[in-house]
């Protein structure tokens, strides 16, 4: 077996492992919904999943780690920056809850 | 030839010779239409979470999460037969990446077939935008812009598949436009991640 065969069956290799990784954490999330934990844990704990399994597939499938450290960062930071801003509602969404969401 | 055509020739050189920021130009836009559409399905899953935390009855009309399931096994495998199809792209194989594209392309529209099927019941158990018999009527409109906007581009996705794939067997397309493609289809995946947990798995009827 050539060089270029052998790096190309050592790829193949990492994809199916990101790929089981995937379906594991996948399969994580399904074992999470059964578990009998109020709502917020439970979405704590899925989005914490999510989260892993968006990293990986980002880094190996989307190929952002081999990628140039500047751009990593750039996407990093915007995806970052984007995601922090849109958490401002939360708190409001409580005040609903309580019933009073426009007094106060 | 003139001083002046030799500057605009240089000049133009100059500009073309290589990509914009030393990152090739095609891959910078899908990367940025990316971030762009990260933006529109964040925000979407924020409003939705901003009301299913902030309405008491809200609805849980999953009874099981075996078509979810599904759904999810065929979107992951089809994002990993399109790294298939970019490795064999990439060894100048045309044939076998085209065939990884078409599988690709298939597992989308089985996926989006499962999607409708989905759809289909929850219609016809009463569940319309405006109203559904298990609670408030803001889950139908959450639940299907948010599932209908991710369909959108499923559905778009695999016509991106056909076409660039057709093009590229036929040789007016290369190995870089078939990887500008994966990102997009790995891109509609990581979505979905996020899509199940919040959207189906936080609305099982335990």
């Amino acid at each position: 077996m050539t060089t270029a065969e052998d790096h190309k069956s050592n790829g193949i290799g990492k994809d199916l492992a990101i790929y089981v990784c995937l379906l594991v954490l996948a399969g994580l999330q399904f074992v999470i919904a059964y578990q009998k934990i109020d709502a917020s844990q439970m979405f704590t704990r899925m989005l914490v999943v999510a989260m892993v399994e968006a990293g990986l597939a980002a880094m190996f499938f989307m190929h952002l780690w081999a990628e140039k450290r500047g751009f990593l960062i750039f996407v990093a930071v915007f995806a970052t920056f984007v995601l922090l801003t849109l958490q401002f509602g939360w708190t409001d969404s409580f005040r609903m809850v309580s019933g009073a969401p426009f007094s106060k | 030839m003139s001083q002046a055509d030799l500057t605009m020739e240089g000049h133009s050189t100059g500009l073309t010779a290589g990509p914009a920021f030393s990152f090739p130009t095609k891959k910078l836009a899908i990367w940025l239409f990316i971030i762009a559409d990260t933006m529109t399905f964040a925000a979407c899953l924020v409003a939705y979470g901003f009301l299913r935390n902030g309405t008491p009855n809200w609805p849980r009309p999953f009874p099981g999460i075996t078509n979810v399931a599904l759904m999810t096994f065929v979107l992951l495998t089809s994002s990993l037969t399109m790294l298939f199809g970019l490795r064999s792209a990439r060894a100048g194989d045309k044939a076998v990446a085209f065939r990884w594209v078409m599988i690709t392309a298939a597992l989308g529209i089985a996926f989006a077939l499962l999607h409708v099927r989905e759809w289909l019941e929850l219609i016809d158990q009463g569940m319309t935008l405006f109203k559904n018999p298990w609670g408030t009527g803001l889950f139908g409109a959450s639940f299907f812009s948010i599932t209908g906007l991710h369909l959108t581009h499923v559905t778009s996705g695999v016509i991106a598949l056909i076409a660039v794939g057709v093009r590229y067997k036929g040789g007016r397309y290369n190995a870089d436009d078939i990887e500008v493609l994966g990102l997009y289809w790995h891109f509609v995946d990581v979505v979905w991640m996020f899509v199940v947990p919040l959207v189906y798995l936080l609305n099982l009827a335990h």
